[in-house]
Order: structure tokens, then C-alpha cells, then sequence
């Protein structure tokens, strides 16, 4: 439980890692409300109403998530930038990338789409609940074959990631045995093809295989649903769950000590994962300067939008955020993005770009003569204020009025003395965008 | 030429989509009394020039393009470009067994058809795929090394732990830098990033290094860095800026800003070092070769590896993921071809890129994937197996075969091909004989393992 100060700082900290950044004031609000009033109004929101501009495309026309490509990424992204209740839109982003599935490999957007509102529904839910809903959905069985699964050729692509990636991990507590067992137990689920595609996902006893397996040392007639919750039942299970789930909130391991708690805390509460994510965001650890988490591209991206209250008003951020390195409903594998490597020279540049789509529209124009001030420290403190004045580091702050005293040195001629100052605001709010301060929270 | 500094922000809108961060500006007033001085480099065999920014008062990103220029004006090194093929390929597809007397029985759907596919002329039990007719081609040329069952002992069925050790070049799940990366703190320097270089969006954890920086790159023909609203001498300085800023926190103590740091750092460096290739995704020049026509952008960054190895970028390893997916449980016959065929025909377009452009002998290209398949079909697909298939590829690689296919009847007691060859030793001859690196400075297991012949 974090006994230090909530101030507008760790309330910061708190809307990034269970949203996707404060809007406009929005800090100061839950800073006023203390710590467990804050945590508890993001885990028990009280509307889920979206607000503010509806999206559309670069033609100005409303989305169409089913059938455009990006479009399914742009309505999300959308209600991470308008929700109300930006924990719901979190925990199904982090149960996306739990339980990752890509249209590449076969889903439609309909389906990934179906697919989402199943991960928003359960957002707080049972676990297992979720893990008996995700077996069954059909992104999920095209995804993983579940639908190639028969008693007559067993396939063992999601009997092997329902352990490994899902709910156990790799080679933990489970044998290669284990894997063809729970394949045969998960037989029985079929779909049709027709010239739309797949459809009609349903389970067939008379694909399933009702001989006895053993799994985990335990004989039985097992089915699709005594296999999972005997995967979730596992021993293992419950420390599995909270290292992962901690880890979308928080960059370093849990202490042993906080670990035991949280299994202790799901195994008693029914396997519900709310009160998992409320005693997650009380940690001290969530709040400690010095462990600092990469914003991932579509909550940067979110963010940026939340922050200087615009909407969703062009197809850029799909293609955007793909160069950024996480394209929604198209994770790179079944195991999702992978958290610990979202920087790079080529994945830096793509945030250059996403704040160019910002900046760009609001960029200050010499010719209307803003009023700007002349000395480096004041305009580094202008440019902030167009990003909702988020903290900065004595070195970051040093090296942006060193880059705005450079270039107001180099004012000679009248129109250079009279437009540099504008010019560095509007460099100003890019470079800050890229700076290591933003990139993380 | 005009002054007005208007029809610069009219410039930087038309570059808006691409976002190119155009070199020089025309109609920009010239930088006076920046400090800001621009020296060309003539690089080795392009003729292309890299810009050099010195250290001005505006720029300041000095430091690093001065690495790249004196790597760049060194001997050329050797490059070793490592092509990953994602998901497990099939490799009893890829070389199917049409010799073997359990092949048929073990694939009833997915083996090839009687007197499909060219024969392979190490081992006449094995034929290749139609579709990798390209790779049998430069086989016949002694340009291609096949590992027919490359692997490990105690195989992992899982993709990621055994991706992972592939990546990091040991069967150790917690180390956590790439084996191309200890190999660049060996023969890198701490400011070319350029000399290791991921092509494609993510940075590959094989090439992470300990000590020494790398980079990625998404598209060689658009790195450039525009931005709305600036233009004339506080345009100028904004790589600087973010570059200097990066620097300044390189040692952070948190990795995430670290991490950060890094990329702010190099971007820069990368983006002026690539300027001469090309501007808004447009290349300044057409390959010497064709290259398949695909939507895929696999072809097109070989294409931009090789004008990069032309143009003299001092880069040493490279890594680039080949085109779909080959995590075939089901329906492997209707994905499987596709792919192969144009993974290897943009192979073979870039071996013969490099030959037409004289950088042959300079590069071996390593294909590998995390394992090969079950033996046995599951009706329209199959499992994760252990051993797999690998090559070398280059006119400097032996084209011999590194071990041998063990048959299908000694499977291992989970129904998969055993491994006859180690990727350790694989990599401790690259690491030996391709870069004159001590093996065992850079694999942690490299001494128990024999290095194979793997040059001519």
C-alpha cells in the first residue's frame, strides 16, 4: 500500500499506466481525491459513456471498423481517447495482448471485433470465466486452430499456448504430454466455410474425443471445459497470473511478499481479477520515480490526443501506430507485443510522426504575430503548456533551452528576430513529445 | 531564389506525408552564423555523399555521424545478414524425404507428389520444395551450405524459448543479449549504430548488445525527420537537439529511459547517415536486379540492404524476418508454398544484387527458424517438432552440407526429426571463421561444440 504523497504527479503516473494520460485538469481532480478514492473510481467507473467528437476518416466520413482496413484500430483508439472509464479500455488492451490474437492469421475484424467486446465484458472479471469464454470465441479458434482440433487429428496449438502464454508459462508444471492431452480434451469444436468466410463456430460431440486422458496426473473423461479449469486450477496458475498482470503495470518483479498477497488475494476472491488490479495500483512500487515504464504506441498515441483534446479526424494513426510497433487487432505473435522493446531508431521516428500529426494542424504561424515570449526557459515552459504542462528532468529541460538559446542566437535579420521565437515553440512541442520524459511515464 | 521564409512552410506541408526531413531546403536562407557547417563525405564505392554535420551551436550531433564516417572510411568488413523464418518452417517441407520409406506414411496429405521437386544432390532421399527451386538453383552454384536437421539437444517445443535461444545464441532462458550483439561489442565501436541494423520496424533481440549501439531501420529510403511549423536555422538544430537530449540521459539507471535515451540518440545519426538513399520512401536509385513484386516488404529491404552495403554504411550484422507466417498447424498447404516461394526468390534477387554490385564476397547471408515440424501430419498441418532446417548463403559459404539427414525412422520419443548439426557450432564458425572473433568470447557453450566447416 503506497503511504507517500498522491499528488498531482503520482496521479499522473496513475491515469498513464490505467489509461492512456490525463486530460486537460484531469491530474489535479484525482489527486484531490486520495489514493483509494482515485484507484477506486478507475476500477468501479461511474459511466462508460464516450465523450467528445465522434471519430472519422481522412474524408471526414464515420468509421467503418468491420470492413476498412485500420479502421477496426481507429475505433478503438478512439474510445481510448473519449471513454469515461479509461481502466475498462486498459485491461482490455492488456487482455488483448494476454490473450493475443491477430487478424493475420484468418480472424475477420467482425470477428476481432466480437472478440474485443468478450475482453471488455470480463475487463475486471473471473479469470476463469474468461479463460472458458476465450476458448470458445471464434477469432480465438481460428486463431489457434481449435476448430482444426477433431478427435480424429488433434491439433495442439492452443492446448499448448492455454499453458504456456495464458495461464501457466513456458515449461511450468506441465509435461509434452500434458499438451496432447488437453488438445484431445479440447476436440469437438467445428466452424463452416462459405464464400464469406467462416462462420457458424459451434461444439459437435461427434468431433470430440470422449476416451479418458490424463492430464496433470488426473484420469478422466475430460471435455473442453474440465480442461480449462483444470488449467486454471493448477497449482502454478495463481503465481503465473499475478507476475504477468503486475507486469502490465509495473516494470519490475513483485516483491515475494507482495506476490503471495495477490495469489492469496485470487485464489480466495474467486479468481476475480478486480481487486488483483486495485491492491496492483495501491503499490508503492507503481509510484516510485525511478521504475519507469515505456508508453506503448496506441497509449502514447491516445494520450497526445487526450492531452490536446482532439479527436480521431484521420486514417494516419492506424498506419502510424504500426510503424510505431503496435498495430491494434495485428499483435507480431501469440504472445503478444513485447513490452521490453518499443524503442528504437525506427520505432523513435514513428513517434516523431505521431506528434507531427498533432503539432501540425496547431502549429503557430509567424504571419498572424503570436505572442511569444523571447527568452529560452519561458519558451520551453510555452511549448509544455500545449501538452498539459507534464513534468520534465533538470537534463531534458537544460537540453531544450539549450537547443531554443542556439536557434534564437542565430536570429540576424529582422524577420529571423521577429519569427525564430515562433519557429522554436513549435520545434519545442515536437522535440518534448520525443524527450525520454514522454516516452515513458 | 526567394527569401521568404513562406514558401519553406509550403516545402515542409508537400513533404507532410512522407515526412522527409528534406537536406537542403531550396529557397532556404542560407544558416548564417549557426556555427552550422555542412562537410561531405565521399563514401567508398557508391560515389554517394553522407552529410556530415559538424558541431555547431545549433547542431551539436557531431560525435556520432564522425563514428559512422570513420567506420565508414575503414577496410570494408564482412556482414552477415541473419533472415529469420517465423513460426517454425516445415523443413521436411522445404526438403522433403521423398527417399525416405516413412515419409508417406507419416504425411498421407502433405507429402510431395511423385517426382515433384528437384532432387538434392548431397542426399538423393531428399528433394526440394518447387517452390524453393530458387535456393536449389544457388545450391548447384556451391553458393549455398543446407544444415538439414540443425537443432539442439532437449529440444523446446515452445516458439518463444526456443526462439529466444537461437536469438541469444546459448540454451539459456535468462540471458538477455543477442549473440550478433556480443559479437558487434567485439568488433563494433560505441558510435556507428549502423553496424548492427534490424530491417524492419523492431529491433531484434539478436542483435542486442551488451555495450556497443545498433539500429533499425523501417524503410532506407525514408528516415528523414520533418517537423510542422519550423523551418531556416531552428529547423536546422532539431536533430541536434533530440540527440543531445538522448545523450544526456545514455546512463540513466532506469531501463525504460535508458531505453529511451538510446533510440533519441542514434535516430539522428541513423537518419543522416541513410540521406543519400533516397527521400519519401523514393530511392535514388532502381536496384541492378529485379526483385519480386510483392506487397510484402520483404523484397524491398533486401533491396535497401544492398544500395545500404553499396552505399559504404559501415554495417556489420543485420537481421530482417522473412515474409508470413510458418507456424503451420493447419492449412500448411495452401500458406506454406506462398511463402517459400517468395522468401527464396527474393533470396536469390539479392544474392545476385550483391554479385551485380560486387559486395558478394563481402556478405553471408544466415537463414534460420526456431524448429521444424512433427513429423507426422495432423490432417492439414503440423506441430511443433525439433530439428529444422538452415542455410548459408553467400559465394564465400562452403556450399556443403553441415550434418546430415538422420531418416525418419529414428525419431525422438515425441515423434520429431533429431538434430544432426548444433546452431552453437553454426554460429561459433560464423563467429571464428567469418569474423575472427574467438568463439568463446562470444558463446557461452561455444567450447563443448564442434565449429563446422561452414567457408569454402
Amino acid at each position: 500500500m503506497h503511504r507517500g504523497p498522491f499528488g498531482e504527479q503520482q496521479a499522473r503516473r496513475l491515469l498513464w499506466r490505467a489509461g492512456f494520460g490525463p486530460r486537460p485538469g484531469q491530474a489535479a481532480k484525482l489527486a484531490g481525491l486520495g489514493l483509494d478514492r482515485a484507484v477506486r473510481s478507475l476500477t468501479h467507473p461511474a459511466a462508460t459513456r464516450l465523450t467528445g467528437p465522434a471519430p472519422k476518416d481522412d474524408e471526414g466520413a464515420p468509421l467503418a471498423p468491420r470492413d476498412v482496413w485500420g479502421h477496426d484500430h481507429l475505433w478503438w483508439l478512439d474510445r481510448m481517447v473519449r471513454t469515461e472509464a479509461p481502466l475498462v479500455e486498459r485491461m482490455t488492451l492488456v487482455w488483448h495482448d494476454w490473450f493475443a490474437t491477430s487478424k493475420g492469421g484468418g480472424p475477420t475484424q467482425t470477428m476481432m471485433l466480437r472478440q474485443n467486446a468478450l475482453l471488455r465484458r470480463h475487463a475486471f472479471g473471473s479469470f476463469e470465466d474468461l479463460a472458458l469464454e476465450i476458448t470458445r470465441d471464434p477469432a480465438m479458434l481460428l486463431w489457434l486452430n481449435g476448430t482444426a482440433n477433431s478427435k480424429w487429428s488433434p491439433n495442439e496449438n492452443y492446448a499448448r499456448e492455454l499453458q504456456e502464454l495464458f495461464c501457466l508459462g513456458a515449461d511450468q508444471g506441465y509435461t509434452e504430454h500434458d499438451v496432447r492431452e488437453i488438445a484431445r480434451a479440447l476436440t469437438g469444436f467445428r466452424n463452416d466455410w462459405g464464400g464469406a468466410g467462416p462462420s457458424r463456430f459451434r461444439y459437435d460431440p461427434t468431433l470430440h474425443d470422449a476416451r479418458a486422458k490424463r492430464i496433470y496426473g488426473r484420469r478422466g473423461r475430460w471435455g473442453w471445459q474440465d480442461a480449462v479449469k483444470l488449467v486454471v486450477g493448477h497449482r502454478d496458475h495463481p503465481a503465473f497470473l499475478v507476475h504477468k498482470l503486475w507486469g502490465a503495470f509495473i516494470p519490475t518483479p513483485p516483491p515475494p511478499a507482495s506476490a503471495r498477497g495477490l495469489e492469496r488475494l485470487y485464489t480466495r476472491g474467486g479468481r476475480r481479477v478486480r481487486p488483483l488490479v486495485e491492491a496492483i495500483l495501491r503499490h508503492p512500487h507503481l509510484y516510485d520515480a525511478d521504475r519507469r515504464m515505456t508508453k506503448p504506441p496506441v497509449v502514447q498515441a491516445a494520450g497526445m490526443l487526450r492531452a490536446t483534446g482532439r479527436g480521431i479526424d484521420t486514417d494516419a494513426w492506424a498506419w502510424i501506430c504500426d510503424l510505431a510497433g503496435q498495430l491494434l487487432f495485428a499483435p507480431p505473435n501469440v504472445s503478444g507485443w513485447d513490452e521490453r522493446r518499443w524503442l528504437d531508431t525506427a520505432t523513435f521516428r514513428a513517434r516523431w510522426l505521431m506528434a507531427t500529426r498533432i503539432c501540425e494542424p496547431a502549429a503557430l504561424d509567424p504571419k498572424d504575430k503570436p505572442d511569444v515570449p523571447s527568452e529560452p526557459a519561458a519558451l520551453v515552459a510555452r511549448a509544455l503548456r500545449f501538452w498539459g504542462d507534464p513534468p520534465l528532468s533538470a537534463t531534458t529541460r537544460a537540453g531544450l533551452e539549450r537547443y531554443a538559446a542556439g536557434a534564437l542566437a542565430a536570429a540576424h535579420a529582422g524577420w529571423e528576430r521577429e519569427q525564430f521565437p515562433v519557429l522554436v515553440v513549435n520545434a519545442l512541442r515536437m522535440l518534448i513529445a520525443v524527450t525520454p520524459d514522454e516516452l515513458t511515464s | 531564389m526567394s527569401h521568404d521564409p513562406h514558401c519553406c512552410h509550403e516545402h515542409g506541408r508537400a513533404a507532410r506525408a512522407g515526412a522527409g526531413l528534406p537536406a537542403v531546403e531550396r529557397g532556404m536562407p542560407a544558416p548564417a552564423g549557426t556555427g552550422l557547417s555542412r562537410r561531405s563525405l565521399l563514401l567508398r564505392s557508391a560515389g554517394l555523399a553522407l552529410a556530415v554535420y559538424g558541431g555547431g551551436r545549433v547542431g551539436g550531433v557531431g560525435v556520432f555521424e564522425e563514428g559512422v564516417a570513420r567506420a565508414a572510411a575503414g577496410p570494408a568488413g564482412s556482414v552477415l545478414l541473419s533472415v529469420f523464418l517465423d513460426g517454425g518452417i516445415d523443413a521436411l517441407s522445404v526438403l522433403a524425404p521423398v527417399g525416405d520409406p516413412e515419409y508417406r506414411r507419416l504425411r498421407p496429405k502433405l507429402a510431395l507428389s511423385e517426382g515433384q521437386g528437384t532432387p538434392f544432390a548431397e542426399d538423393p532421399r531428399l528433394a526440394w520444395h518447387p517452390a524453393a527451386a530458387g535456393l536449389a538453383g544457388l545450391h548447384a552454384e556451391g553458393k549455398l551450405t543446407v544444415l538439414p536437421a540443425v537443432g539442439y539437444a532437449h529440444p523446446d517445443q515452445s516458439h518463444f524459448t526456443s526462439r529466444h535461444f537461437w536469438e541469444v545464441g546459448a540454451l539459456q532462458t535468462g540471458l538477455n543479449t543477442g549473440w550478433m550483439g556480443r559479437l558487434l561489442d567485439r568488433i563494433g565501436t560505441p558510435d556507428n549504430p549502423l553496424q548492427g541494423v534490424s530491417l524492419g520496424g523492431q529491433l531484434s533481440p539478436a542483435l542486442a548488445a551488451g555495450a556497443n549501439p545498433v539500429a533499425a531501420v523501417d524503410d532506407a529510403a525514408d528516415a528523414g525527420f520533418w517537423t510542422p511549423g519550423t523551418w531556416s536555422a531552428p529547423a536546422d538544430g532539431i536533430v541536434g537537439a533530440f540527440t543531445a537530449i538522448g545523450r544526456g540521459h545514455l546512463r540513466a539507471g532506469d531501463p525504460a529511459v535508458a531505453q529511451a535515451a538510446r533510440a533519441a540518440a542514434f535516430a539522428g545519426t541513423v537518419s543522416t547517415a541513410l540521406q543519400p538513399l533516397g527521400k519519401d520512401g523514393k530511392p535514388v536509385a532502381a536496384p541492378p536486379v529485379a526483385y519480386p513484386q510483392s506487397a510484402d516488404d520483404f523484397p524491398q529491404r533486401l533491396a535497401g540492404f544492398a544500395a545500404m552495403l553499396a552505399a559504404g554504411l559501415p554495417i556489420r550484422c543485420a537481421t530482417i524476418t522473412a515474409p508470413g507466417a510458418y507456424d503451420t498447424h493447419a492449412n500448411q498447404a495452401a500458406t506454406l508454398p506462398k511463402h517459400l516461394q517468395l522468401t527464396t526468390d527474393a533470396l536469390v534477387a539479392f544474392q545476385r544484387d550483391l554479385e551485380a554490385r560486387g559486395l558478394a564476397d563481402r556478405v553471408l547471408t544466415l537463414v534460420w527458424s526456431e524448429f521444424g515440424r512433427r513429423a507426422e501430419e495432423n490432417d492439414s498441418g503440423t506441430d511443433h517438432g525439433a530439428a529444422g532446417v538452415g542455410f548459408v548463403m553467400g559465394t564465400r559459404a562452403s556450399g556443403r552440407m553441415i550434418g546430415e539427414f538422420p531418416g525418419l525412422a529414428k525419431l525422438d520419443e515425441d515423434g520429431n526429426v533429431r538434430a544432426t548439426s548444433d546452431f552453437r557450432g553454426l554460429y561459433g564458425a560464423l563467429a571464428g571463421d567469418w569474423f575472427g572473433v574467438d568463439p568463446g568470447a562470444v558463446l557461452p557453450d561455444a567450447a563443448g561444440i564442434g565449429r563446422p566447416v561452414v567457408l569454402k
